[in-house]
């Protein structure tokens, strides 16, 4: 039984079948990545996982919950966090304070009117974000608004933020699309320390071959809206169906 | 079933001025992407051109006229205006009272002036700025066009009526058989109802069958590829900005003989008309047009004293109540393309 | 201090000087000269300029820190203003329980307001604020007349029951508001040579009003839900996927704001006890709107500045006529003299929406962040020029 278990999983728009009858266990503190050509319907599957659509049919459990018909931020709160393929942050807040506000969620839940209260004498929060920075080397940063970063450091801003967090589920979106060799390299060695140090279970969503045989543990194949196989990455290297998915080679 | 009839009729006028506002309001917020505020302004111009041309055309020197003499037996002076000295009497006057019609010609050159100047003096540098900066940029605007007509031309309406030749009203409901004096219509209202039904075809006609409208159009769906395609699309929002202030200016030069022009009419009719827009459906034309006369209607309904019996105050607020629920039902409008602002 | 960190502190302390040292700063000119008509310390002006001081921070609340741009505001101004005045009729003179009524009740119109509007965003939820506050004008004037007075406002009357007052004074007036039996417009007058400065006790408790609601605003600002409320501004979808609900952040903010206009609109009623429909009113809104951009959205001082700038200057221009113009420009030759005269005309007197139409245009166009931004950029500029010297300085010094 896998932390995130989907189940015969179908999703419709209009006449376009985007996902059919997916299938895919997740298994606790793994890094399985889900791969594809595009219009695999990799992207569709994950906005199911994290609430931003609903499939047609099928059901989505996380820890044996069902997360079908929840906000995201209901399904947040029950362990899940995702990384975006843009990094998403708080553009006009400084380092810190991005940081602040997944540990302010993580204590206080999904709202809280903490209006008479100082921000900055929230020892706990404040220890925890400046912790999360030191881990994620953006001490020296935090006062910078997050917006003038690079993209590699918004993107390890983006990360740091989710796992302050303490989820169960990290899904990752393509954290490395429209990034430099340097930054992708530096992205895989952060995502590796992580899975290795914590107890954590990183579902990732990949195009660049590299980056997934470098992580993975487990890879999921997908295409044309269905699981083509799961294997582990090194029969998939092998596998000559995979290879005729993603190079259109006929066998 | 003949008060209906009347109501419908009624509803039709205001509907075709909202409906020709709005359209301008989405052509402009289609192609540019811009909330203009300040376009009901553009409507208060159009009124006034109307105003202006009517008092040329009775510009007036003074003559001491000798056949006639005034009560103490000294010769009379009279105005002439210089229209008679340049047409004769006749024809002169016969100008004169048709200042209001003639003022649509006077008024397409200097509406469409005064949307180019604007386009290119002012919105052109908010088309990158949120929506909260353009809505505020362009109140600053209507607030200044209306304080400078005030200026010049006071706070109170001034009458500029109909020519002579449409004042008084059709029998309607003599022509269709019910009994006479229940449905009576102003001839002047047929002719803006059939002014606006004019207008809205020939710019519908305008973006279905030039060049110029087939990019406009694509430009309103996808505006980055066609300036990838190498044309030249700000020219041509430009002219779109120009003739959508033409047709705001427009509505307004017909509308003077219905309700006499003031300063803040232009406010009046924004904040409804941008009610309609969104009940149409943001960025859908037909939708601004089909909105504009239903709510024109709803609107004439709801005035009807035994709807107000029921419901006091009803006809203030109808508009508003439709547009409050459509927005929290369905946010992109009666016929807004899916997806548009539906988050 | 105060629970405040050492830079806020010094901006309360700023504010505070301002405002209760607004007699002497507002009346800077003797009485007698020329230039007394510049002046604008007394009582019935010093009230306006804090009571939209609390109306522009509180709209900074919502606006400045979620970036939601509600275009109904008035509408609480007028329900707290009518609460307010229904509460002097029906109870007694006290402005205490007024008030309170007055920001309860706005409170509830933007409980149920904010809770429909802000199911929308951008610019869905400024037309949503709109047409609310339209609405609401619109019934005022003529439906409701029983309530609000409809065009002729809602006065006091000399046989309106105050069941914990009286209806009448011994003299057979309608009594004045007041705090426990000190009247609002009570004042006296310090006579300081040829200056004569006005103290009144209804603006020192406007004051003291706006010194609480501004120390609010800071806390607000400083607090966890003020972060939140920023990223709500800065990144909704993060928001979401970090699990927070952003609609209960938003409609607080609503409701706050709300209740900070609903008190000004009691304390409007406090200082005259009357209450229009035209304060409701979509242009009435645009006013607030500019109030907090003039002065700088976002920013704790701004909205305040905003107000006194705004407020300040209509009293000015409204005062300002050809005479006066005429004599400014009297050391011109008359010919340009005229000129000048008919240039400046429109801008002046009734012409002062001119004035404030355009400046609103210069604001949004050249200087979003208001005059908080445009001090900034001065000090800014300034210091630049102070380091250039320096440096010029040091670099000469070794040489010699």
């Amino acid at each position: 039984m896998g932390i995130l278990e989907v189940k015969n999983v179908s999703k419709r728009f209009g006449g376009l079948k985007a996902l059919s009858d997916v299938n895919l266990s997740i298994k606790e503190n793994s890094v399985h990545a889900i791969i594809g050509p595009n219009g695999a319907g990799k992207s569709t599957l994950l906005n199911c996982l994290v609430g931003k659509l609903i499939p047609n049919t099928g059901s989505v459990m996380f820890d044996g919950q069902s997360v079908l018909g929840r906000a995201p931020y209901e399904i947040n709160q029950m362990g899940i966090s995702r990384v975006f393929q843009t990094p998403e942050i708080f553009g006009d807040l400084t380092v810190l304070e991005n940081m602040m506000i997944p540990c302010l969620a993580k204590r206080d839940g999904a709202f809280e009117l903490n209006a008479l209260a100082a921000a900055l004498t929230q020892r706990d929060i404040m220890e925890k974000a400046e912790h999360m920075l030191e881990e994620m080397n953006m001490a020296d940063k935090r006062h910078m608004h997050a917006a003038a970063m690079s993209r590699g450091d918004k993107r390890r801003l983006e990360i740091g933020m989710c796992l302050s967090q303490e989820p169960r589920l990290l899904l990752l979106d393509e954290p490395t699309a429209g990034m430099a060799r340097a930054d992708t390299n530096n992205t895989i060695d952060l995502l590796k320390q992580i899975s290795e140090q914590r107890s954590i279970t990183i579902a990732i969503i990949e195009h660049d071959m590299h980056v997934v045989f470098s992580l993975a543990n487990r890879i999921t194949v997908l295409a044309q809206g269905t699981p083509l196989v799961e294997d582990d990455p090194e029969n998939i290297r092998g596998n000559p169906k995979v290879r005729e998915a993603y190079l259109g080679e006929t066998a | 079933m003949d008060a209906i009839i009347l109501q419908i009729l009624n509803g039709l006028d205001k509907g075709s001025a909202y409906a020709l506002i709005a359209l301008g309001l989405t052509l402009i917020f289609g192609t540019l992407g811009v909330v203009n505020f300040a376009h009901g302004a553009l409507f208060m111009i159009g009124a006034f051109c109307a105003v202006t041309l009517s008092r040329i055309l009775t510009l007036s020197h003074t003559i001491v006229d000798p056949e006639r003499t005034d009560f103490l037996g000294n010769p009379l002076k009279v105005e002439v205006p210089y229209i008679h000295d340049l047409l004769g009497a006749t024809a002169g006057d016969k100008v004169i009272d048709w200042a209001v019609p003639l003022s649509v010609l006077f008024a397409i050159p200097i509406m469409i002036a005064v949307g180019v100047i604007m386009e290119r003096g002012l919105i052109k540098y908010f088309y990158k700025r949120p929506h909260a900066d353009q809505i505020l940029v362009t109140f600053g605007l209507a607030i200044v066009l209306q304080e400078v007509i005030k200026y010049f031309y006071g706070a109170n309406p001034i009458p500029t009526p109909a020519p002579e030749a449409f004042k008084g009203s059709l029998d309607f409901g003599a022509a269709l058989g019910f009994d006479p004096n229940v449905i009576i219509y102003p001839y002047w209202r047929i002719v803006y109802f059939g002014f606006s039904v004019v207008i809205i075809g020939g710019v519908f006609a305008f973006l279905q069958f030039t060049t110029f409208g087939m990019v406009v159009r694509a430009g309103m769906a996808d505006r980055e590829t066609v300036g990838l395609l190498g044309i030249n699309i700000d020219r041509r929002f430009t002219i779109m900005f120009g003739i959508a202030a033409a047709v705001a200016g427009l509505a307004g030069v017909m509308y003077t003989p219905i309700n006499s022009p003031n300063y803040h009419m232009g406010m009046d009719f924004l904040v409804l008309s941008f009610v309609v827009v969104v009940v149409g459906g943001m960025g859908s034309l037909p939708g601004a047009v089909l909105a504009g006369f239903l709510l024109g209607i709803l609107e004439s309904f709801a005035s009807m004293r035994e709807i107000i019996a029921i419901i006091p105050g009803i006809n203030q607020v109808i508009i508003y109540l439709v547009a409050i629920l459509i927005l929290l039902t369905r946010p992109r409008g009666l016929m807004g393309r899916q997806g548009v602002m539906e988050d | 201090m105060l629970k405040l960190t050492k830079s806020d502190f010094n901006l309360m302390l700023l504010v505070a000087a301002l405002t209760l040292l607004a007699p002497f700063i507002l009346n800077p000119f003797p009485t007698d000269s020329a230039m007394a008509q510049f002046n604008a310390g007394y009582p019935d002006l010093m009230q306006r300029f804090v009571i939209f001081g609390i109306l522009a921070v509180g709209f900074n609340i919502l606006f400045g820190l979620t970036g939601y741009l509600s275009f109904g505001h008035a509408a609480f101004l007028g329900v707290g203003s009518y609460a307010a005045v229904w509460m002097f009729k029906l109870l007694s003179m006290n402005v205490l329980p007024a008030i309170v009524l007055s920001v309860a009740i706005s409170g509830l119109f933007a409980l149920v307001i904010g809770y429909i509007s802000l199911r929308r965003s951008g610019i869905y939820f400024s037309i949503l604020t709109l047409a609310f506050a339209q609405m609401m004008f619109a019934l005022a004037y003529s439906v409701l007349t029983p309530i609000t007075g409809g065009e002729t406002g809602l006065q006091l009357a000399l046989d309106d029951p105050r069941i914990f007052g009286a209806s009448q004074t011994p003299g057979g007036n309608i009594p004045v508001p007041s705090l426990f039996g000190l009247e609002m417009r009570e004042s006296f007058d310090l006579v300081l040579g040829a200056w004569v400065f006005t103290f009144n006790f209804g603006y020192y408790f406007c004051a003291l009003v706006l010194l609480a609601s501004f120390y609010l605003a800071i806390r607000i600002f400083r607090s966890p839900f003020g972060l939140m409320l920023r990223a709500v501004k800065s990144n909704q979808q993060r928001m979401n996927y970090t699990g927070l609900n952003t609609r209960p952040y938003t409609l607080a903010a609503f409701v706050i704001s709300g209740m900070y206009a609903g008190l000004a609109g009691g304390l409007m009623a406090s200082m005259d006890p009357l209450a229009g429909a035209e304060r409701m009113q979509w242009t009435a809104s645009g006013e607030i709107v500019l109030m907090t951009i003039l002065g700088g959205v976002g920013t704790l001082i701004g909205p305040v500045l905003g107000a006194g700038f705004i407020k300040y200057f209509e009293n000015i221009f409204s005062k300002i006529n050809d005479n006066v113009l005429h004599e400014w420009f009297a050391f011109l030759p008359d010919g340009i003299e005229n000129f000048m005269v008919f240039i400046i005309h429109p801008f002046i007197g009734k012409g002062w929406h001119l004035t404030l139409g355009l400046l609103f245009m210069l604001v949004v166009i050249y200087l979003p962040g208001g005059l908080v931004e445009g001090g900034q950029k001065l000090a800014a500029w300034f210091q630049k020029r102070g380091q250039k010297t320096e440096t010029s300085k040091s670099k000469i010094e070794p040489a010699e």
